[in-house]
Parts: C-alpha cells; sequence; structure tokens
C-alpha cells in the first residue's frame, strides 16, 4: 500500500467520490500500472475532462491537467506532439468520452497518437446527479431518462477500433487484476490505446435503476460480464447479452507524433540551408 | 544588419512573425478567411523542428495549443469569426489557468456563417466577452502587413510575460491584402520567454509575489509535478471552493492585465496635435480613414487620427485626452458601433461620438470617412452627419 | 504618383497571381505597391477580382478608388467594372464584345487567344494580361517584370511564362497606336 500512496497527494485526500464508487479502484489500478512499468512520475502526465472520473488526476502526483469538457484527449493530444517523450494518459468518463468528447476520440483513435485513454463506465453522468449517457443501456433508467432509455448506447471499444486504436481493452472494477493488465500492456503500445473500465456508480445508476448498492453492482457487473477468452469456448448461446472483457483489440502501428518526428527529419535534409532563411518561407506560398 | 524588402500578404506576415518570435506548435481547422496561416505553418514549422497538427475542428485545436504550452512550448492557432466562437471555453480556461497562447482570428462578415469571403470587424466584443466570467485578455489589432508580422511577435511577448492568452484581430482585407514590406534581421527580433522557476521544491504555481503579479510557470515532464485545473485554484494549484481564494484569484487576474495597461497601450497617432476633427479606427477601417484625414488636411480641416493597435485593454488615456481637444470623435468600423462603445464611455459626454458602421462587407471607400468628416467640419448634428456618410443604409 | 490597377475575369484565370506579379515588379523598381482582392465561394468559376496600386509614395488606401487601368478577360467583368470606369482605359480581351453603354475608352485586345494558339497553353492568359499591362502602363520595366515572374511563378514552368511575358509585352506595343488614339480622344472629350 505505501508504494501506491506516493503515486497520490495526499494533501488533496480525502477524495470527493461517493461511498461505494468505483472510480477509486480504477485510479488504483492506474496507478498499480504505473508502478510495475517503473515509469519515472517525473515523465508521466495525466489528463482529464469534466466529471467524477476527471477528478481523478487531481489526486495522482504527477503532471496533471483538469480540462474542459470533452477536451481531454484534444489537450493530451498538444501535449504528446509538443513532447513525444512524455507518457501521456487520460482519464475519462464515459458522458465526457462518449457524448461531448466523441469527436477528438475518434479523431485520436485514427491517428494512433501516443496516448493511453482510460474511460470510466458507470453508464451514467454522475457529477450532475444521474442522467442518461450515450453508454446507458437501452431501457435503464436515469433523471432525463424517466420512462426509461429509448436510445441505443455505444460499445466504445468497438467504436475505437473501427476508429483506428492499435490497442483495445476492457475490464471493470471488480476484475481489478485484469484491468491492471490491460492497462499495463495499453501503456505499452506505442499508438492510441484504449481500456473501458466499467465502474459502479450506487448513487445515482445503482439506485435509479434498483440495482442496490456498492457489492450488488459489482455482482452485476460480474454477472454481465464474460472474458473474450471463455466466451469463445462457452460459445454464443450462453454469452448473449453479456459484456465481453479481456483484451479485445492489440494490432501495433506506426505512432503518429513518431511519424511526424520522421517528416520533421526528412524535411529538415532537404532543407538544411534553412538557417536564417526566416524570410524566405513566404515567397512562393500563393 | 540586413533588411528584407518583399512583398508579403497580411496572413503570411502573422506566420512569419510567430515564426520571429520562436513559434513551436501550431493546431488549426482551416477556416476562410485565416487558412493561409495553417498553411505556411504547415510548410514552415517542421524546417525549425516545430510541430503542424490540423485538429478535427477548433475546440480541438485551441485545447492542443493549450496541451503543448503547457510543456513550454511557444503555441497558436488561427481561425476566423466561427471558429473564433467554437474557441471561446477554452481560452477562459487559458485565462484561468494562466497558459500563455496566441490566437489570431482573421475577422470575416457574421453572425453565423455569414459572407466567408468578405471583411468585417465584428469580433471586437467577442475577443473581450466571448468567453463567460471576468477574465483577462489583451487583443492586439494590425493596421496593415508590417504589423500583422510586428503585433504577431508582440502577442507572443505579452503572452508569455502575462501568461494570457492574446488575441491578434487581423481581418479579410488585412489578412489578404499584399504589400511592401521591409522586414527587420530575425537576429534583432528580440523574443520573450515566460519566467520558468528553477528548482520543484516548494513550487507553487499560482504563487505570484504583488497584487497583479504573474506566477513562475514550470514547463511539464520536468519534475514539477504540478496540477492544472479549471477550477477555481489557490496558490498550490489545489481546486478550491472558497469564495475568498476565488474572489482574490479573479482579482489578481484582472489586475495584471490593468495595472499594466498603460505599457500595454499601442496606437499610432496622425496630425493629432491640433486636431479638431478626430477619427479613432483601428485595423482596414483605419486605411480608409487615414486617406480621408490626410484628405480633409489638405482641404484645411484640423483632422488628425488615433488607429488603435492595442484593443483591449482598450487605450482609455489616448482617447481621453483627444476628446478634451476634438469637438467631434468619428469612429469608422466595419460593424455596427463595437469600438465605438468603448469610445462613447471613455469620451463620456466631453464631445459628440459619431458611429460610422459598415456591416456590407466591403471596406469603406474614403469617401465615405471624409464626408463625415467635412459635415462635422460644418458643424452638423451627429446624426445628420451620419446620414450624410450614409451610415444609416 | 499613384496609379491604379483593377484586373477582372472568372476564377481560376489566375488574376490574383498576375496582380502578385505586377506588385511585386513594382516593389523591385523600388516603388511602394498593394495588391488585394476580392472573390466568391468558387475556387474555378464566379467572378474574380485583384486590384493593384502602385505609387512612388505612401500608400494609405489599398484598394482602387478610380482604376487608371480595368483588365477586362469575361463579358461580365467587363459589364460590372466597365460602367464604374472614369477617365482609366479599359483592357478588354478581344472575345467580349464592345458595349456601347459604356463610354470608358477602351483597347480589345487578343490576350486570350494569345495563351491559346500562340504560346499554346491557355492557363498562361494571366501572364499574358500582366504583360499587357506592364507595357501599356509603363507601372515596371520588362526586366522587373520577368525577375517577378521567375519569383511567383510554380517551378518548372518559368520558361513557358517568360514566354508568355514578353507576347504580353508585344501585343502592348502593337495596342500603343490604338491606346495613344484613344488617350488624345478622352482628352478631347473632356
Amino acid at each position: 500500500m505505501s508504494d501506491i500512496l506516493r503515486y497520490f497527494r495526499q494533501d488533496m485526500l480525502p477524495h470527493i467520490w461517493c461511498p461505494g464508487c468505483g472510480h477509486g479502484t480504477v485510479t488504483g489500478a492506474l496507478v498499480r500500472a504505473i508502478d510495475k512499468l517503473g515509469l519515472s512520475k517525473n515523465k508521466v502526465c495525466i489528463v482529464s475532462g469534466i466529471g467524477c472520473s476527471s477528478r481523478a488526476v487531481g489526486y495522482l502526483d504527477f503532471d496533471t491537467v483538469h480540462t474542459t469538457h470533452g477536451r481531454a484527449i484534444a489537450f493530451a493530444t498538444g501535449i504528446k506532439l509538443a513532447r513525444p517523450e512524455l507518457t501521456v494518459i487520460v482519464m475519462t468518463g464515459d458522458g465526457d468520452c462518449a457524448a461531448i468528447g466523441g469527436n477528438h476520440f475518434i479523431h485520436a483513435a485514427r491517428r494512433n497518437i501516443g496516448i493511453t485513454t482510460i474511460v470510466m463506465n458507470n453508464n451514467i453522468y454522475g457529477m450532475t446527479s444521474g442522467q442518461y449517457s450515450p453508454m446507458t443501456p437501452k431501457g435503464m433508467y436515469g433523471t432525463t431518462a424517466p420512462y426509461g432509455n429509448v436510445e441505443r448506447s455505444f460499445d466504445l471499444c468497438e467504436l475505437a477500433k473501427a476508429s483506428g486504436a492499435t490497442y483495445v481493452g476492457r475490464a471493470t472494477s471488480y476484475h481489478v487484476p485484469l484491468l491492471i493488465d490491460l492497462i499495463h500492456s495499453a501503456l505499452q503500445n506505442k499508438g492510441f490505446s484504449v481500456v473501458e473500465a466499467i465502474s459502479q456508480c450506487p448513487t445515482y445508476m445503482g439506485r435509479k435503476n434498483k440495482i442496490g448498492g456498492a457489492v450488488e453492482m459489482l455482482e452485476w457487473i460480474k454477472d454481465g460480464t464474460v472474458n473474450v477468452k471463455a466466451a469463445a469456448a462457452l460459445g454464443s448461446e450462453k454469452t448473449k447479452g453479456k459484456i465481453l472483457i479481456g483484451e479485445l483489440h492489440n494490432a501495433p502501428e506506426s505512432e503518429y507524433t513518431a511519424d511526424y518526428d520522421e517528416l520533421i527529419d526528412r524535411v529538415q535534409r532537404k532543407y538544411d540551408k534553412f538557417q536564417g532563411g526566416l524570410y524566405g518561407c513566404a515567397s512562393n506560398s500563393d | 544588419m540586413a533588411k528584407t524588402v518583399k512583398l508579403m500578404q497580411g496572413n503570411e506576415a502573422c506566420t512569419i512573425g510567430a515564426l520571429a518570435a520562436g513559434l513551436e506548435f501550431y493546431a488549426g481547422y482551416p477556416i476562410t478567411p485565416s487558412t493561409e496561416i495553417a498553411e505556411l505553418c504547415a510548410e514552415e514549422l517542421p524546417k525549425v523542428g516545430g510541430k503542424f497538427i490540423q485538429m478535427e475542428d477548433e475546440i480541438g485545436s485551441i485545447a492542443a495549443c493549450i496541451g503543448a504550452s503547457l510543456t513550454g512550448k511557444k503555441a497558436m492557432t488561427a481561425t476566423s469569426g466561427p471558429g473564433f466562437s467554437l474557441m471561446q471555453e477554452s481560452i477562459g480556461y487559458a485565462s484561468l489557468c494562466e497558459v500563455p497562447v496566441v490566437i489570431i482570428d482573421v475577422q470575416r462578415m457574421g453572425p453565423s456563417t455569414g459572407m466567408p469571403t468578405s471583411l468585417a470587424q465584428g469580433d471586437v466584443m467577442q475577443a473581450r466577452w466571448g468567453t463567460h466570467g471576468d477574465h483577462p485578455v489583451i487583443a492586439l489589432a494590425p493596421g496593415n502587413v508590417r504589423e500583422c508580422f510586428d503585433l504577431t511577435i508582440r502577442a507572443f511577448d505579452l503572452a508569455e510575460t502575462y501568461r494570457v492568452p492574446v488575441i491578434v484581430l487581423s481581418d479579410e482585407t488585412i489578412g489578404h491584402m499584399r504589400e511592401k514590406v521591409v522586414l527587420p534581421d530575425p537576429s534583432e527580433i528580440r523574443s520573450v520567454r515566460r519566467a520558468a522557476p528553477s528548482s520543484p521544491a516548494g513550487y507553487k504555481p499560482y504563487a505570484a509575489e504583488e497584487d497583479g503579479g504573474v506566477p513562475l510557470m514550470a514547463p511539464f515532464g520536468e519534475g514539477y509535478r504540478w496540477h492544472v485545473t479549471g477550477l477555481f485554484h489557490n496558490e498550490a494549484g489545489r481546486p478550491t471552493n472558497s469564495g475568498e481564494v476565488a474572489d482574490k484569484l479573479l482579482r489578481r487576474l484582472s489586475r495584471k492585465i490593468e495595472k499594466n495597461a498603460d505599457e500595454l497601450a499601442d496606437y499610432a497617432a496622425e496630425s493629432l496635435e491640433d486636431c479638431e476633427i478626430a477619427v479613432v479606427s483601428f485595423g482596414s477601417s483605419a486605411m480608409s480613414g487615414l486617406s480621408a484625414v490626410r484628405r480633409a488636411r489638405k482641404e484645411g480641416v484640423k483632422a488628425g487620427m488615433l488607429r488603435l493597435k492595442t484593443i483591449w485593454p482598450f487605450p482609455e488615456k489616448a482617447v481621453a485626452e483627444l476628446a478634451k481637444r476634438a469637438t467631434r470623435v468619428i469612429v469608422p468600423e466595419m460593424n455596427l458601433g463595437q469600438i465605438a462603445l468603448e469610445v462613447e464611455r471613455v469620451v463620456a459626454g466631453a464631445c459628440p461620438v459619431q458611429r460610422l458602421g459598415k456591416v456590407n462587407g466591403e471596406l469603406f471607400r474614403p469617401e465615405e470617412v471624409y464626408a463625415a468628416i467635412m459635415s462635422a467640419a460644418r458643424g452638423d448634428d451627429a446624426a445628420g452627419a451620419g446620414r450624410a456618410a450614409g451610415e444609416a443604409r | 504618383m499613384r496609379v491604379e490597377f483593377r484586373l477582372s475575369g472568372s476564377g481560376g484565370q489566375g488574376l490574383l497571381l498576375a496582380g502578385i506579379v505586377l506588385a511585386e515588379a513594382a516593389i523591385l523598381e523600388g516603388k511602394n505597391a498593394v495588391q488585394t482582392q476580392s472573390y466568391g465561394p468558387e475556387a474555378r468559376g464566379g467572378s474574380s477580382k485583384a486590384e493593384v496600386v502602385v505609387s512612388d509614395e505612401d500608400i494609405d488606401y489599398p484598394k482602387a478608388t478610380d482604376p487608371d487601368y480595368l483588365l477586362a478577360l469575361t463579358s461580365e467583368s467587363y459589364k460590372t467594372y466597365g460602367k464604374l470606369m472614369g477617365a482609366g482605359l479599359v483592357i478588354l480581351d478581344s472575345s467580349v464584345t464592345l458595349d456601347p453603354e459604356i463610354k470608358a475608352r477602351t483597347v480589345s485586345l487578343p490576350i486570350l487567344k494569345t495563351a491559346a494558339e500562340d504560346i499554346g497553353k491557355k492557363v498562361v492568359a494571366n501572364i499574358v494580361a500582366l504583360g499587357v499591362l506592364g507595357g501599356i502602363s509603363g507601372a515596371a520595366t520588362a526586366q522587373s517584370l520577368e525577375a517577378a515572374v521567375k519569383n511567383r511563378v510554380p517551378k518548372g514552368t518559368e520558361e513557358l511564362n517568360l514566354k508568355a511575358l514578353r507576347a504580353g509585352l508585344d501585343l502592348a506595343k502593337t495596342a500603343m497606336p490604338q491606346v495613344d488614339w484613344t488617350m488624345k480622344r478622352s482628352k478631347n472629350e473632356r
């Protein structure tokens, strides 16, 4: 425990999360993965947006940015491109990532920029007290879905994969060792990595949907998921309606900021006389 | 020291100025009439080891610039009205978190998509109050191509000095116009970089030595491990719900610009010494104004021109001084009276202020301003003079 | 002395580039020059207008207020801008029919035809037009125009464009008697 505490800003504790919230478990899994990799605290930068999940960065002892709603990946893109040697991590929620930030999410995946995005998916907007999100399953309740949600939800991992993310995994706040493993692998992937961490919100999701408290919610999560490896053996009949967890996609490709650095090398070799030629550049740009 | 003489476009001059100031990072989204800036950055930045990225929208562009700036890089984006609107939330973020960033807004006809290829100067108030809440901001308005170069360099210097977003309010005419410019030798350009702490020990990212002071800014990745948040925060950068801490922070942020307003004020004066009819303008409108003032002088009318290069903070002293001598202040601008509102506030009834607004996308012809000057010289009332100049169309 | 040019035609004819080269040629001679433009949403087609102001003095206002020269390569641009002409000269492509309602003095020259047939490339009509404008106005010498063309045209097309420029300068020479005549006429009419 003491080893893990050194990754936290202890003057910031206690945290603001509700009793029984799963976000602390996910945050713990992240620092354990960082610890396992032995990354220097000075070379890791963690970026978040707005929402319950995004408060995590305030508690972590790295260079951290708590940005505007939905924009964490865009801020992180600037940081990573400006300083590719840093390990850049985004901590976001289902609303922050899949609703208001959806566009940045798919484009970061398309670019395959070296950012590890951890989506704490509690299927609801917790910070604003229980509205349905793009990850709320159809038929479930939220304060803005008083008669049941009529919208379909995203499969965020499929979305990430289709958009070009090169590492995609899903675990939950129940399956903690798996979650640590996935984050550990994701951090080692050079491109855009996504780990969806299904997390429980007893205060709103649990109450609104009569699932119960934290323990019942964790059981609900456990029963609703199946490991991708086990699913292959069980067959489609037994896994119907279950959410797959485990490593879902691992297909490394060249990483965007490394490609850009290569471009710089190429351009600089071509224009090696550029020094002092500041004013030369506007000549033929019409 | 070799001077360079070139035929250069305003948008090019902004880009070359940015490079001269040490630009290292550009993120943007294509939009008329600013796109040449992105194109030139894409071409030139890699040559100096800098980074260019075309983001998925303007919201992402300003966010990426702020991210890059946090690592210590000089970052810029360029846009026009619709994109500038999309950037507003994060401009507020940069103000509150004190992250230097330069935004070039090449203004076009709005609101909405408007007339994308036509001239307007309608973003004056958006530059000041576009984001919610009280916040510090600096906005500069180039009046010719050389000033696109100079004021972009100044924008970087001010952003780095005061840790604020700085907006360069260019416009379609200035941005696309090409003219002869004489540029200084690059070695003569002294650019400023933000003051950084010397050691992580005891580093407080938002501790200022005095009221209105600017805290030291550490680059990411160097062991400072500090927290940046758009929540109100204390000197250590920790979020707070304390009204007292928030009040103190917001007042310091405003003071850091207010108390330096005199140093920030920048303008060009022509024939103001004995001027009776004063024209106050900025950007492309000021070119028409200057031509009209010179013509009126030839006719023996004591006309003068105050051309604002700093828009925000508004150069109050210069305008108030002018109002002591003038019998009329005429404010030509390509909007329905945004700078005029400020002029009226500062003149405070000392003399009549005549709004000369134009919103058809075509730069004032010098005759339009000239007619207003001559009408004022004849002593027509301001409303009548406005009609004479065709203002009420 | 302030000399104003308005170059008009349709988008894609390269008139903006012609304006830029004209302004640059003037600058190479130590004069002041400003080039502005107005354009619609079309990248090709639509109407296009570029303006150049050349002066030995400071240029405070960048646009043409009373052009000394209007270049019109299309009927539409001729009708739109020809009507606004005062004492200045209209240089019209000979493919455009004269409009009796446009009273400005006018010379018609086969600019588009020279590019298409003599040079063999329609796209260099803008540079032929540049040669005509430079030759007739004297705003820049042939030498400066050549230098500016070399600076501004795409790499690899220099020779083609210089050929077009010379063809334009030749057209200007053949036009000078007509120009002189129209100037005399306009003086007499004043």
